[in-house]
């Protein structure tokens, strides 16, 4: 593409041409108290040495999970990534190639994306994945659309506590200029209770969001959620963590084989995409088959040529563009391309096998870290339920701020305090122990955890 | 049915009202005209029973591989039956729309008025003026 100056001359051309005098007539309907009277209040222009001098002094600041120790969770994890992975997500061929707009001059592409959704649906037990979404918050709150828009119930949705509290605004957000309530169910024992389910669920409730393991760490009760969900005519949204599914049931299994979440949605980045402080990542979802036409996004299907050979096509791709228009129930018309690739190679890499030993890993080694901590008085789990690969530890002496601060000077981020989200729970944090962390860097966390204790023990005498 | 003693909607809906132990009720469907205007219908929204509906307002949707229309209910009153078969069978809509092609009956309102609907031949005409 041809660069254009704006320069001074270009200006006066560009104002003659739509016959305007000056920039101030041109923007004098805007009313006087709209217009900036002053200039940006921005420092002076930096040469190009001194802003690559300073935002390197600025990138100094962050430090990221391979500098230190990495506990931290809540939807953001530090999995292992083979290099096999880079190197497919590096290919020019896929990496500079964006979204295909002319979507089926890009075989390639499009057979990627038919390759991530046919190993999605087989992870969750669904019928249908689409191409991908943005990340596991907004793929939430676009399965709670999908809901209300099928079930035609614009009374509430559903969400428990124990739902990732980002999410949970993300879904507020969406929702708030549909007149649609977003109705949470307080979960003190750190799970969803059916009881506490079955009275806020009735026949205005458009779904029930679960997350499984929830933001606790916790394992719900899946089964019992998908009936009293289904029993009262709503949809079930199925929050998975997709290494998860290597031991515990698939999203669409939750009850009985093929019966479980209507919808199951995920953050996808733990395949294959790094944390990269915090995006951007992967949305991940899945349906069974009656909801496809509410489905968001692009999907692409397998078909054969008029030679009779295999190839792809988008399938219901422009409905939400070109069809449905002021109708459209999403705005979504991309996807994420390169991490639905990279979460493609991951996973075929893996393998069945792979994901199972990945998950016991995780699982093995969650436990052990809860073990050892709470080996001291200082600790407990917040709560008894099973776990997968994160879990809540209470601080008896309250002190979560100086816990942190103490473990991450020792070279930990031990994990992240609740107090933003859950007042009533400001002397707990959440601690995620991946496959990646070695016996000796959890004992280390350990030390770190009893060094503060020790510390704050020697500071009180 | 014969479409010669139908009503007809200007924006393409039939209409065919009967009574039923003095309620009166009215079946709806969309017109062959309208049909072959959609090209290939790939999808349809039926209403839900028991929706209340005012003459004029969009009830239903009909999606082809070109567009998403409406359909507007021809009168006001209260959906009491769709036609749960059509959305696995849209070629009904063009091979007996005023037939098994039928998409939803309403119980009129009471004192709802026809009086705006078109006679078949008046259809017919604001047909042939929109075809060319």
């Amino acid at each position: 593409m041809t660069f254009f100056y704006n320069t001074p001359e270009n200006q006066q051309a560009m104002l003659e041409a739509i016959g305007a005098r000056s920039l101030d007539e041109l923007f004098e309907p805007i009313p006087e108290e709209l217009k900036l009277q002053h200039p940006l209040q921005l420092p002076p222009a930096l040469s190009e040495l001194e802003l690559d001098q300073h935002l390197r002094e600025l990138a100094v600041g962050n430090q990221h999970a391979g500098q230190k120790i990495c506990f931290l969770g809540g939807g953001c994890y530090d999995h292992f990534i083979p290099a096999a992975v880079d190197t497919i997500g590096s290919r020019s061929e896929f990496y500079t190639s964006y979204t295909p707009y002319q979507a089926e001059v890009s075989q390639g592409n499009l057979q990627v994306i038919f390759e991530y959704q046919s190993l999605m649906t087989r992870l969750t037990g669904l019928d249908i994945s689409n191409a991908s979404l943005y990340d596991g918050g907004s793929a939430t709150a676009e399965a709670v659309l999908m809901a209300i828009a099928d079930t035609r119930r614009y009374g509430k949705v559903v969400v428990p506590e124990t739902l990732h509290p980002e999410y949970r605004q993300t879904i507020a957000t969406y929702v708030e200029n549909l007149g649609v309530a977003v109705e949470t169910v307080a979960t003190p024992s750190g799970l969803l209770q059916p009881d506490d389910l079955s009275a806020h669920v009735d026949d205005q409730t458009a779904c029930v969001v679960l997350q499984q393991p929830n933001f606790f760490g916790c394992l719900e009760d899946a089964s019992s959620v998908v009936q009293t969900t289904h029993q009262a005519g709503a949809l079930l949204v199925g929050v998975f963590d997709p290494i998860s599914l290597g031991l515990l049931a698939r999203p669409g299994d939750w009850s009985a084989p093929g019966e479980g979440a209507d919808i199951a949605v995920a953050e996808g980045h733990t395949l294959g995409t790094p944390m990269s402080y915090g995006g951007p990542f992967l949305g991940i979802m899945c349906c069974r088959e009656n909801l496809v036409r509410r489905m968001p996004g692009r999907i692409v299907g397998q078909t054969v040529d008029r030679r009779g050979k295999p190839c792809y096509v988008l399938t219901l791709q422009t409905r939400e563009q070109h069809i449905r228009r002021e109708k459209a129930t999403s705005n979504v018309c991309t996807n994420q391309g390169l991490f639905a690739l990279r979460a493609t190679a991951h996973l075929s890499l893996f393998g069945p096998q792979g994901l199972r030993e990945t998950a016991n890993l995780c699982l093995q080694k969650s436990r052990y870290a809860a073990d050892q901590i709470c080996q001291h008085q200082r600790f407990e789990l917040a709560f008894p339920e099973p776990t997968f690969k994160e879990f809540v530890i209470r601080d008896r002496k309250a002190n979560v701020g100086e816990l942190m601060e103490t473990s991450l000077a020792a070279g930990y981020l031990a994990g992240i305090p609740l107090a933003p989200w859950y007042p009533e729970r400001a002397d707990c944090f959440l601690v995620a122990v991946t496959e990646k962390r070695t016996k000796a860097e959890i004992d280390g966390l350990v030390d770190a955890l009893i060094g503060a204790t020790n510390a704050v023990t020697t500071s009180i005498s | 049915m014969n479409p010669a003693e139908l009503k007809f909607a200007k924006t393409h809906e039939w209409v065919s009202i009967s009574e039923n132990q003095e309620k009166i009720i009215a079946t709806v469907g969309i017109s062959a005209f309208a049909v072959e205007a959609l090209t290939d219908l790939v999808f349809i929204e039926l209403p839900e029973v028991g929706r209340e509906v005012d003459m004029d307002e969009s009830f239903c949707e009909v999606e082809s591989v070109k567009a998403v229309s409406d359909v507007y209910s021809p009168v006001a009153g209260t959906v009491i039956a769709v036609n749960e078969t059509l959305p696995d069978a849209l070629e009904t809509l063009s091979s007996d729309p005023y037939g098994d092609g039928w998409i939803a009956k309403i119980e009129l309102t009471d004192g709802a008025p026809l009086d705006d609907l078109l006679d078949f031949d008046s259809y017919q005409k604001q047909c042939e003026e929109e075809a060319h």
